[in-house]
Parts: structure tokens; sequence; C-alpha cells
């Protein structure tokens, strides 16, 4: 640390010797030796008494789907409940398969996912290019408003947009879900504007000097300078429609065209007290984005921490 | 204008087009056409007459809505409040010096990315009176559970324990905000006698004020559009005995079940201009107070 910290009176803190313990929260522990290792122990354990017991509250409902998932008709309606089956059972996920076209709906959601993908990656990287690298009259009102569209509900603006589609007869598609995420998404401009800001402006000067168009030095020299990310705006999309529900709703009404989100609603109007095969839904719609998730945890976390998005 | 100004104009515009045909299509539009349908009698099939304030003047006297806009302001003024807390406590415990941080972190960051329909479906597991988990723990100790999303005095607070479940991404931002204290701060409040309280208050709180706040903001417009966990919940009826009937499944069933569209746009308008009115309310007075001068 470069800079001696001062305290209001302007003393100088003295530097904690190599011995003295010093916690995330810059305290410097106790002197004594014995007497610190002691409250040091306490400290630990308390802390971690703490995060397991909040991290076992958080896991329960995940425990439960998962372990309801796996469990006999028997275990089941036991009585007391069984916590842990001792026998494990795969009849839920068969049971769940005949009622209802898992397959397909996975297929379906991955279909609208990828694609959404796709388009938000590309048209939020070229309007943030055009906002960020190109000085036009107009990039800053422009993205004033860009901003300021990210504060209207959905419900004031649900309605036209559905009559729209039905007026070009795409209801009952996929591509009210799809098409949008082509004409850029405001809060992933927002993000890839501030990445592509910081970038030196010489790098596209001398990509000028050769000759090179925008065009050109949009493809060549900057995406590959912003892949991170471009690799954080395509999970948050992913997540987003993987996670959709009100889209797939007011959009979809052959059952063959449902999601995962969707399809597990109907299952659940229908068999609200199968939990089963509800589970075993419950469970594999679950479990690719949290496995996602874990390959990809930093990007998430930098995503989240920088934009405020929730997925 | 020179060759490279034109040139730029217009490689700015290609650039930004596909923003400028969403801006337009997907939201200038669509708002004056909400604007002027809640003006109408419209209808799913029909454009309808031009009716003044008319829809305007029947929802002031639909007790269906104003029960619906009580659920929702309810659910709001305890689930955020509390989410929020719970958010910046788990940020605090996270920013200790503990081994295993970033697998604590993750626990309980997972809930938030859960699909909300499945977060429904596995909770409404959760708290089956006969079958569910919680009762037969409360049960352990001797306290018999209500009978939850069953029981119209216990839907609500069950969907806010549901809420505040999912308070991962809040936390990730306020373990951010934590993480930008500066460390010296600490060390010259607790030179000059400052106990843990007081330097959680003094130092931490206005430090953390502008990730407060935006907590605050974000949370109350997302209030107003809770909608997902109760349509799966509830078959899209707000059961039992309207007890979880909130403002956006009233709309969603005046939009998509009796096809009232106009008298839907129109309520659309009045909960937009509520979430904006107490979104300013909470800069004016909560705002006045918030430190900016870390980061």
């Amino acid at each position: 640390m470069s800079i001696v910290p001062r305290t209001a009176a302007g003393a100088t803190v003295e530097p904690p010797g190599r011995t003295d313990r010093r916690t995330a929260d810059g305290r410097v522990v106790g002197t004594p030796r014995r007497q610190r290792r002691w409250t040091w122990l306490l400290t630990a354990l308390a802390k971690h008494a703490t995060l397991i017991g909040l991290s076992v509250i958080f896991l329960i409902p995940l425990v439960w789907m998962v372990t309801g998932a796996f469990k006999t008709a028997a275990d089941l309606n036991a009585s007391p409940t069984v916590w842990f089956p001792d026998q494990i059972t795969f009849d839920n996920f068969t049971q769940a398969a005949q009622l209802f076209p898992l397959a397909r709906y996975f297929f379906n959601t991955a279909v609208i996912c990828i694609f959404s993908m796709v388009g938000a990656v590309a048209s939020s990287a070229m309007v943030g290019y055009g906002l960020a690298r190109i000085e036009w009259r107009g990039r800053t009102a422009l993205f004033v408003v860009i901003l300021a569209t990210t504060m209207v509900p959905f419900y004031v603006t649900m309605l036209p947009v559905f009559e729209i589609w039905r007026a070009v007869g795409l209801t009952n598609t996929w591509l009210p879900l799809i098409l949008p995420q082509f004409l850029g998404v405001p809060i992933y401009i927002f993000l890839l504007r501030q990445f592509l800001m910081s970038l030196p402006k010489e790098l596209s000067e001398s990509a000028r000097i050769d000759g090179a168009n925008e065009w050109q030095i949009f493809t060549r020299v900057t995406l590959p300078l912003i892949k991170p990310a471009l690799v954080a705006v395509g999970l948050f999309q992913f997540l987003a429609s993987w996670n959709d529900f009100l889209g797939p709703l007011i959009y979809l009404s052959d059952a063959r065209l449902y999601t995962v989100s969707l399809g597990l609603n109907f299952f659940r109007g229908e068999y609200s007290t199968e939990f089963g095969p509800l589970m075993a839904v419950s469970t594999l719609a679950v479990v690719p984005i949290v496995v996602l998730f874990f390959f990809a945890q930093r990007t998430f976390i930098e995503g989240i921490t920088l934009t405020g998005v929730k997925g | 204008m020179s060759r490279m100004q034109r040139d730029n104009q217009r490689w700015g515009l290609i650039f930004c087009s596909p923003a400028i045909v969403g801006l337009l299509l997907l939201t200038v539009y669509p708002v004056l056409r909400s604007l002027q349908a809640s003006f109408t009698s419209a209808t799913m099939m029909t454009s309808g007459d031009f009716i003044g304030l008319s829809n305007y003047s029947d929802l002031l006297g639909d007790d269906t809505f104003w029960r619906s806009l009580g659920n929702t302001v309810f659910i709001l003024v305890w689930s955020l409040p509390l989410s929020i807390l719970v958010a910046l406590a788990l940020a605090l415990l996270l920013n200790l010096d503990v081994r295993g941080r970033s697998v604590y972190r993750v626990i309980f960051f997972v809930p938030s990315i859960v699909p909300l329909v499945a977060t429904a479906v596995v909770w409404s597991y959760v708290f089956d009176p006969q079958y569910g988990i919680l009762n037969s723990l409360l049960g352990a100790v001797g306290i018999q559970g209500p009978s939850w999303l069953a029981d119209p005095a216990w839907a609500k607070p069950a969907l806010i324990i549901i809420a505040i479940w999912g308070v991962g991404g809040l936390m990730v931002i306020l373990l951010a905000g934590v993480q930008d204290v500066p460390a010296q701060l600490y060390e010259s409040a607790k030179l000059d006698g400052a106990g843990v309280f007081s330097r959680f208050r003094h130092v931490t709180l206005p430090f953390m004020s502008p990730h407060l706040l935006f907590a605050l903001v974000t949370g109350l417009i997302a209030g107003f559009q809770y909608f997902t966990e109760v349509f799966v919940l509830t078959s899209g009826q707000g059961e039992p005995a309207g007890s979880t009937m909130v403002a956006g499944l009233y709309l969603y069933q005046n939009l998509f079940e009796f096809f009232r569209t106009g008298y839907a746009t129109a309520m659309a308008w009045v909960l937009f201009l509520l979430a904006a009115l107490t979104a300013v309310v909470v800069f004016r007075t909560v705002g006045r107070r918030v430190y900016y001068g870390g980061s």
C-alpha cells in the first residue's frame, strides 16, 4: 500500500506488524498471541456457523426439488417426511415424459434461446459501436432515448406490440420471441457502449489509415477486443430467453410450440399434486441454467455488477 | 460538412439503425397507441369508440382493481425492504474474511437464476400443507403450520418468502458496493474509537447508499410488474379468495381473458404513473441523503 492512511486527527497509522491478523473490513486483531488465536478461532466458527445455516435455508427448496424427483410414490407420500430416499427411482421422469413432450419443449426452448442470443449480441454490438466509436450528430440524444426506454414497463407496450405481430400474421410462431432481440437490447447496448468507450481511439485511426472502412474496423479490429463483454451479453440473453414466461404465454397457443417454462406451467395446472413428475420436470428446467452458470460464473457476476441486470 | 463528417454521419446511422427501428416499432409507436387506446372502448377484435376518460373513471369504481393494487402494494412493501435487508446482510457476511466465500456466494446466488415457473412449482411443493417440507419442519418443533398458499391469510406471506429467496442478484450488486469501501476509512474510524455498529452506520452505509438507492428504485419498478409467480401458482386466478390477485394479473386477465383492451391499457397507464410517482418521491426523499463521494 503506497498511501499511508491518516486519522482525522492527523496522526499516521502504524502499519500492522507481520503477526497481526487483518480482517477484510480492515480491523487489526488483538495482541497477546494465545488469546488472539482463540478469538480468531471463535469468530471463524461463528462466521461459518452463520453462513452454513443460511446456506441450508437457501438450499432446502432445491434439495427438496431434486430428492422429490427421484423419490418413489411411497416415499413422496410418507409421513413422517422422508428427506433422502433409500431407494432412487427414475419413474417420475418416465411418467413426466409420457404426460408431456419434454424433448420437444427442450428443443423449442433451445432454438428460441440460440437465435435470441445471436440477435442480441450482433445488434447490440453494432449499436454500441455506432454510439461509442463513431462521431455523428445525434448519437448522445439517441443514447439517452435508448436508456429512457428501459423505464417503460412491459405492460404499457404489451398490447400494441401484440397487435403488430397479429397484423402481420406471426402470432403463434417463435418470431415475436426472437426478432425483437435483433433490434438491439437497451441494457446490453449500454454495457457494450461502456466497454467500447474505454478502448483507445488510436486503434481505429491506424486501421483507417490502412484503408479499412468503418465496417471492417468493427468486425476485424474492435469485436475481437470485446469478446468477454460479448460473451456476457450472450449469456444474459440465453438466461432471459430460457426463463421467459410471459412472452411464450402471450404468443404461443399451439402446444407443439411450447417452451419448457410454458409447458411446466400447464403441466402444473393439470397435475398440481403429482409432485414426483412435477419435480422431475422442474429439475430438468433448472439444471441447464445452473450448469451454464458454473461454467461462466465470473462473467455472470461481473456482468451483473456492471449493469445491475438480474437475468 | 466535410467528407469525413458526412461519412461518419452515414456510418453512425447505419450502425444504429437496428436500435432506431426497434425504438420506433417496439416503444414509440406502442406507447402512443396504448395511450390512445386507453381513451376508447376497444376490445381485442374491435377498435371501439372514443369515450374520453370513462375507462379511468370506471377504474376508480372497480373493487377488483383496488384490491389488486392493495395486494401489489402489500407484497411490495414487505418483500422489498426485507429483500434489501437480507441481500445487505449476506453481502456483509460474504465480505468477511472467511474460507470458501465463493462457494457460499454461489449457494446464495443460484436461486435467483432458477426460472420463475420452476421457482413457483418448487415452492408449491415446499408449501404444500400435506406433503411439503416446511410444515413438516414446523411440526418437528411443535408448530402447526398454516395451509400457506391455500389460506387467504397466508398466501401473500408465502409469496413474500419466495421473493426473498431470489435476492442473489441484488446481493451480488451490494457485495460490489461493500468491496468499494476503502479499507483505510475503517482503520481511521477504529482509531477514532468507533465500534462495529458505528463503523457500519458512518462508513459502510454512506458508501453503500448509491447501491441501496438503485436497489430501492429498481425493486419498486419491478414490484409493480409482479406477475409470473402468482400466475403459475394460482393458474392465473389470484386465488384463494382473491387474496393474491395482483395488479399485473388483473391487467393480464382484462387483456387476454376478458378482451377489454381499452380498459386494460388505461390500467397500465395508471400503474405506470403510480410507479413513476413513487420512484420520484423516493429520489426526492431518500435520494437526497445518498453519498456520492465514493467511486
